[in-house]
């Protein structure tokens, strides 16, 4: 037994070593040779899986902080509470880490503080670079808390806890606002995008898929950690999170099929074609498979159903994004993109990075209930929360 | 006024002196080798394409409402009033957000370089401030390329159709195209051949991604609102009902006593 679980750590340690040694190798070829030789971008080609998975799908995939914190602290459904803290935690990692890739993909990363004196509110970009850089600020102070906790900084965590609320509230604007500009990024380019993607509901698309793969990332995370930490599931908070997770699917699945017909796209869906082939890849892995999965009771309420339906979720989004930013462009720029495997090596470094710094956090921070709900439950009185709760529920009458 | 060229394709002899005389003005490099290639590049920022006896010019169509100019985040790309779409390398942060939002893909990187910058042609904007016309019409031998107010050239480009319809396919690209350009073109061939979309929009497109973000001086007070009064209501309505518990409690404690 114990021989096995040596084995088990030293194997992923070398896969993460074998990772990072990859990614330093392309980091120094990106930085000493420039984007030409480390990466398959053209003239023809200038956005590549930097910019749709590293910034689009990071973005997306660390949605969770702000659907939770909203859920948990402007709807006070106080249910949800003690996953909060792991959601935070993989927003701030993602955000990060999202900046992080940025500096690989700009030309000229030195000059990334430039939108803070060099303002052109008529770009989608410029307010993508505000909304980020406020947000990544917001979940700096909204994670602080965890680290004040841990070594015991009174003073400044009661000045964090006061001010909570107000930024939380801002928290949500700014992912609202930044969420759904990254497919108003698309807004600009008509001709070029397919249709199957091309549509003036790409922001509103962007920010419903965004709650949603909010949500699957808890389901997932959690799923995740408790396999992995020994830490006890939170199954019926993830249930909810199911439940709720069908309607955000249904209302964008009926909105995207109503956008599809109307402009006429839907019937291109049945011509076989490149473009076709990975549209139906998205809309089964997004939509259709999870759906099928969660309306059914015996599958929502068990943990591995949640789970893959969660991964199908997360995967059928990071393949939409995938689809608006690289499929859909491929046709009006004449040429097909696949990344260099120096690209390949970032991006895979940085999400090595952001699973060892979340199983870091989580060793050594006060992040899952156990160790979390002590001192919240001797502040606030929990207890008689749930002695009214029987009120509360009639209070909505 | 605002400036702008006229190239007529039925006059141009693909002698390419535009493009030396662009490579000269730029600084690049120019040699028969990159005579030969028919596309704009960062070292290439106008070329002569031919398809059998036919000739068409290409260079940046330096839009009334630029796209490049619209998305980029630091200005580094601006219309000028005098008709030239500049770029300050110095501001460009390398997002290359430009060369994804031109309708006519004409913004290049030099991804060669460490330190790359954007390369288009911005049409001659130190020359045109001077008063004086663009290195390409300058240098054109027959005229094909001609510079001058937009206004007069456009009226020039109708009466050259009107004179010789046989001549020209009726239309000239960069009238209406995304709301007008500062590079008119005239063809005797659809200019499809030569790869410049017809089905382009009519409309400048920075209104299409500026009709979402002016909502947002709108969005984030009310936004703020909102959200402030769902909290409110929320735990207002928790604070009642343990109020009511409370009273309740001790209602029943109180009788008992």
């Amino acid at each position: 037994m114990a021989r096995n679980t040596t084995f088990r750590l030293t194997f992923w340690k070398l896969v993460f070593l074998f990772i990072m040694a990859a990614g330093v190798y392309a980091t120094f070829i990106r930085f000493t040779q420039g984007l030409g030789a480390s990466t398959h971008l053209s003239d023809q080609f200038p956005w590549g899986i930097w910019i749709s998975f590293d910034v689009l799908c990071g973005v997306m995939l660390a949605a969770g902080g702000f659907t939770l914190t909203a859920a948990v602290h402007i709807l006070n459904i106080k249910r949800l509470h003690s996953i909060i803290r792991p959601t935070i935690l993989t927003a701030f990692l993602g955000y990060i880490l999202v900046c992080a890739a940025l500096m690989y993909d700009l030309g000229k990363p030195y000059n990334i503080w430039h939108p803070l004196i060099m303002r052109n509110p008529h770009s989608v970009m410029f307010e993508v670079a505000y909304c980020v850089m406020l947000y990544t600020t917001v979940l700096a102070l909204e994670f602080s808390p965890i680290v004040l906790e841990r070594f015991k900084m009174e003073k400044p965590l009661k000045l964090v806890r006061a001010l909570l609320i107000p930024l939380v509230i801002l928290g949500v604007l700014l992912s609202t606002l930044h969420q759904s500009s990254l497919g108003t990024l698309y807004l600009i380019v008509p001709e070029k995008l397919h249709p199957f993607w091309y549509t003036p509901l790409l922001p509103a698309f962007f920010f419903l898929s965004a709650i949603a793969v909010g949500l699957a990332m808890t389901i997932f995370e959690s799923s995740m950690s408790s396999k992995h930490f020994g830490l006890q599931l939170e199954l019926p908070v993830l249930q909810e999170l199911g439940r709720v997770l069908i309607v955000v699917l249904g209302v964008y699945g009926i909105l995207r099929i109503e956008d599809l017909a109307n402009r006429g796209a839907l019937k291109l869906a049945f011509h076989p074609g490149y473009e076709t082939y990975l549209f139906w890849l998205e809309i089964s892995l997004a939509l259709i498979l999870p759906l099928i999965l969660l309306v059914q009771p015996k599958v929502r309420n068990s943990p591995t159903g949640l789970y893959f339906s969660s991964v199908l979720v997360v995967l059928g989004f990071i393949t939409n994004r995938m689809n608006v930013s690289i499929t859909g462009m491929e046709g009006s720029s004449g040429v097909r993109y696949f990344p260099k495997w120096t690209e390949l090596a970032v991006t895979g470094m940085i999400i090595a990075i952001g699973f060892a710094a979340f199983g870091l956090a989580v060793k050594y921070l006060p992040i899952f209930p156990a160790e979390e709900l002590q001192p919240e439950a001797a502040q606030e009185p929990e207890l008689e929360v749930s002695a009214a709760s029987p009120v509360l529920e009639n209070a909505g009458d | 006024m605002s400036k702008a060229l006229l190239y007529d394709s039925t006059m141009c002899i693909g002698c390419r002196q535009c493009e030396q005389a662009c490579a000269t003005q730029n600084h690049l490099p120019y040699d028969d080798a990159i005579a030969t290639e028919e596309y704009q590049s960062a070292h290439k920022l106008t070329c002569i394409m031919t398809r059998g006896d036919k000739f068409m010019r290409r260079l940046c169509m330096n839009c009334k409402e630029p796209s490049c100019a619209s998305v980029c985040p630091v200005g580094a790309l601006k219309k000028t009033a005098l008709g030239p779409v500049t770029y300050d390398p110095a501001k460009c942060m390398g997002c290359r957000y430009c060369m994804v939002a031109c309708p006519f893909s004409v913004p290049k990187y030099e991804w060669g370089k460490l330190f790359p910058k954007v390369q288009k042609c911005v049409m001659c904007p130190d020359r045109v401030a001077a008063g004086k016309q663009t290195a390409c019409a300058e240098i054109c031998p027959t005229g094909a390329t001609k510079f001058g107010e937009r206004d007069e050239l456009i009226a020039e480009a109708q009466k050259r159709i009107r004179e010789n319809p046989g001549n020209y396919v009726n239309h000239i690209y960069g009238l209406e195209e995304v709301g007008g350009t500062s590079v008119l073109l005239l063809s005797s061939v659809p200019f499809e051949t030569f790869g410049y979309r017809e089905d382009i929009s009519k409309d400048p497109l920075p209104m299409l991604t500026y009709r979402i973000l002016s909502h947002i001086p709108d969005f984030v007070p009310l936004g703020g609102m909102v959200l402030g009064g769902v909290w409110w209501i929320t735990h207002r309505r928790e604070e009642v009902a343990l109020a009511e518990a409370r009273e309740a409690a001790e209602k029943k404690n109180g009788g008992k006593r």
